[in-house]
């Protein structure tokens, strides 16, 4: 906003009349318009407008005086004006918020630029308010049989829940040439025939991970939201299972896998596995795992990704072996909670496990 | 349905043509004797004369003005320009006949002409033998430009062409000659103007033309192997007309493009996609859309160079990644 002063249009003037406005509020002004007529001791004078703008407001009327350098008109060029910072989103999400009715200052972007792009309203969509029970008109034409979550289940589900929509994650895969290490568990089980230890790949692999976490320390971590953040960086390594039993899905712990050989995980392993199967797994049997591997290898799947068992900061999802063409490779995909670990660190931790794998001998020594 | 080389499917399309039709004859600079330059006129001297296959001198005005006048007069020239680089010898011939006469004379006649050129860099010819300038006659209204990636493509649009009332230039490309795919035996001729989605995906789509939209289908199948991503890929094959619902709808889709071409970025192809995608899918955009194009410079001769300046799988696939990363959608299944 401009004031516009009466100004000096002669030496001996000291005040001024105004004797005719020729804009009104509300009219556009450029430089050079003529704003007013002025009397002054000397003549009549028209008095021009120097900048641009709307003439917001008359403060002295037709008729009345004003000293020099009074305030006799107020003109808005637009400096005051507020603008709100442009917010960067896709002319997808625009789209979209529109048709929603998202407001898009509420929603954080994780594009490029903090762009919000589209992925950002998929997790900002308020959960649908929940509607009030009513009685089915007809029978549920699906013909559902209920099955009442058992604990185990509960603790599945609520913790699944937690960790997929509180916990930021990436995934990234890699994988490993295998055929030395399975050439080196048949040896070790061949060595081992009369005692009855029998090596798993699975065991192997926990061995690997563990000594990897050791390299890597910032993997073995979990995120505290104490304070204004703190990320937890363990000193242990107690390496989770992701195990089916009869029961669901449990993670039994082997605790210190990165002390362990690999003949006292593969025991561990089997014995937690066959206390999974029995339902007698206890509290402490599962609890303080630091990171877990989850290996669907048994099954055949080549490839997937698993969601974070939390506190944990990240995930392993192990593959199945497969011939690639004649060597035998071995996928495995890390999924970690981005607010404490990097995909450089996890990139790292990948290519330290793979080169683990690919030089078995440091796994077991 | 045979397995067959692309300059098969070419040579088989023109003799196909030529003993369908008895107005349709080949024109051009050694394509009789020798053969053409790339084989695609091979035995068709012998097998229909000197009249309907005419060797020329090295005069592209010439023998392309000779080849219109002919095709207004009824018959159906197909032309062999040897490579597209030469055709710039013929532009005001292209350009300003073919293309003009019949808006400009009131429909009085026709040109049923066809260009055969290839275009396409990499096998080390040099700056003036190496360019990739389709989008010079793809400019231009009046004319049809169609730019076949693969073997069936190469039989079905060059039918197509030679059956066009109107002039249409068919983009070879060198590096595509050898290649081999199945291709039906019958000669039913593609539409031209009609792009082809060669690949269904979800959560990208590439366009590309010519050996670009082949390349893409590597890409393509590379990255749903070793990633996880589903790549569409929509092969252009027709520059004018220009199939802009097709390329449209799959942006709708996806929400996000990659463009692959094998001419330069500024002022190249892959603007007109961009602007066709800005014009027709802009609400549905989650991230721009990228371009991989030919460097800015006249293509090296030196082996490393040309490489380098070409662009490629690596650069498609670049791009691609981070086309996907930038709408969080890249994430290994």
């Amino acid at each position: 906003m401009i004031d516009i002063l009466m100004p000096r249009l002669s030496d001996t003037m000291t005040e001024g009349a105004i004797s005719t406005w020729h804009k009104k509020p509300g009219d556009r002004v450029s430089p050079g318009d003529v704003l007013v007529d002025i009397e002054t001791d000397k003549a009549l004078m028209e008095y021009e407008a120097y900048e641009a703008g709307t003439l917001a407001e008359i403060l002295i009327p037709e008729g009345r005086n004003a000293p020099i350098g009074a305030p006799i008109a107020r003109l808005d060029d637009g400096s005051d004006d507020i603008r709100p910072e442009r917010i960067a989103a896709t002319p997808l999400v625009r789209r979209l918020a529109r048709e929603r009715g998202i407001d898009l200052a509420a929603v954080a972007g994780s594009g490029p630029g903090g762009r919000i792009i589209r992925a950002d309203l998929e997790t900002s969509r308020e959960p649908a308010r929940e509607k009030p029970v009513t009685v089915p008109a007809r029978p549920d034409q699906r013909e559902p049989r209920s099955v009442p979550f058992d604990p185990i289940r509960q603790a599945v589900a609520a913790r699944l829940t937690e960790s997929g929509t509180t916990v930021p994650t990436f995934t990234a895969t890699a994988s490993a040439d295998v055929e030395d290490l399975l050439a080196l568990r048949a040896q070790i089980n061949e060595a081992h025939a009369d005692t009855g230890v029998k090596v798993s790949v699975n065991d192997l692999l926990v061995r690997a991970v563990a000594l990897a976490l050791r390299a890597h320390p910032g993997v073995n971590a979990s995120y505290s939201p104490e304070g204004r953040g703190h990320t937890l960086i363990h000193r242990r390594i107690h390496v989770g299972i992701a195990v089916a039993s009869p029961a669901g899905l449990v993670v039994p712990v082997v605790r210190d896998a990165d002390r362990a050989t690999v003949t006292a995980i593969s025991t561990a392993a089997r014995d937690l596995a066959g206390r999974a199967a029995d339902r007698t797994l206890t509290a402490a049997d599962m609890s303080d795992g630091t990171f877990t591997v989850s290996n669907l290898g048994m099954y055949g799947v080549e490839h997937f990704t698993a969601i974070i068992n939390p506190p944990q900061g990240a995930i392993l999802a192990v593959g199945a072996a497969r011939p690639e063409p004649t060597r035998r490779r071995l996928r495995y995909t890390i999924t970690a909670d981005h607010r404490i670990i990097d995909g450089a660190l996890a990139a790292r931790f990948l290519a330290t496990l793979t080169g683990l794998l690919e030089h078995p001998l440091r796994v077991v020594a | 349905m045979s397995v067959i080389s692309y300059r098969q499917a070419l040579h088989d399309a023109l003799r196909g043509e030529m003993l369908r039709d008895d107005d349709v004859f080949l024109i051009g600079e050694e394509i009789g004797l020798f053969e053409g330059s790339y084989k695609i006129t091979a035995g068709m001297l012998a097998e229909f004369g000197p009249k309907r296959v005419r060797d020329t001198p090295i005069a592209e005005e010439g023998f392309t003005g000779a080849a219109i006048g002919a095709a207004m007069l009824g018959l159906r020239p197909v032309v062999e320009i040897m490579t597209i680089n030469f055709s710039l010898l013929a532009l005001d011939q292209i350009v300003n006949h073919a293309a003009k006469i019949y808006g400009m004379f009131g429909g009085q006649a026709r040109v049923p002409l066809v260009i055969r050129t290839p275009g396409g860099g990499g096998q080390q010819l040099g700056a003036t033998h190496s360019q990739n300038i389709e989008l010079y006659y793809a400019f231009v209204p009046g004319m049809k430009v169609v730019a076949p990636s693969s073997p069936a493509d190469a039989k079905a649009l060059m039918l197509a062409a030679i059956r066009d009332d109107d002039p249409v230039l068919v983009l070879e490309n060198l590096a595509l000659y050898n290649t081999t795919g199945e291709v039906p035996d019958h000669d039913e001729p593609a539409e031209i103007g009609r792009a082809a989605v060669t690949r269904q995906g979800a959560d990208i789509t590439v366009v590309a033309y010519s050996r670009m939209a082949a390349v893409a289908l590597q890409v393509a199948a590379r990255l749903e192997e070793e990633e996880g991503i589903d790549v569409e890929v929509i092969d252009l094959r027709s520059l004018r007309p220009l199939d802009r619902d097709t390329i449209v709808a799959s942006v709708r889709k996806t929400n996000c493009a990659v463009v692959l071409e094998d001419d330069w970025l500024t002022y190249g192809i892959g603007a007109e996609i961009a602007a066709t995608i800005s014009d027709g899918a802009f609400d549905w955009l989650d991230a721009p859309v990228r371009r991989v194009a030919m460097a800015e410079v006249p293509l090296p001769y030196a082996k490393p160079l040309e490489t380098a300046a070409l662009p490629s799988a690596a650069d498609a696939i670049t791009a691609i990644r981070e086309t996907l990363d930038a709408v969080a959608r890249r994430r290994p299944s």
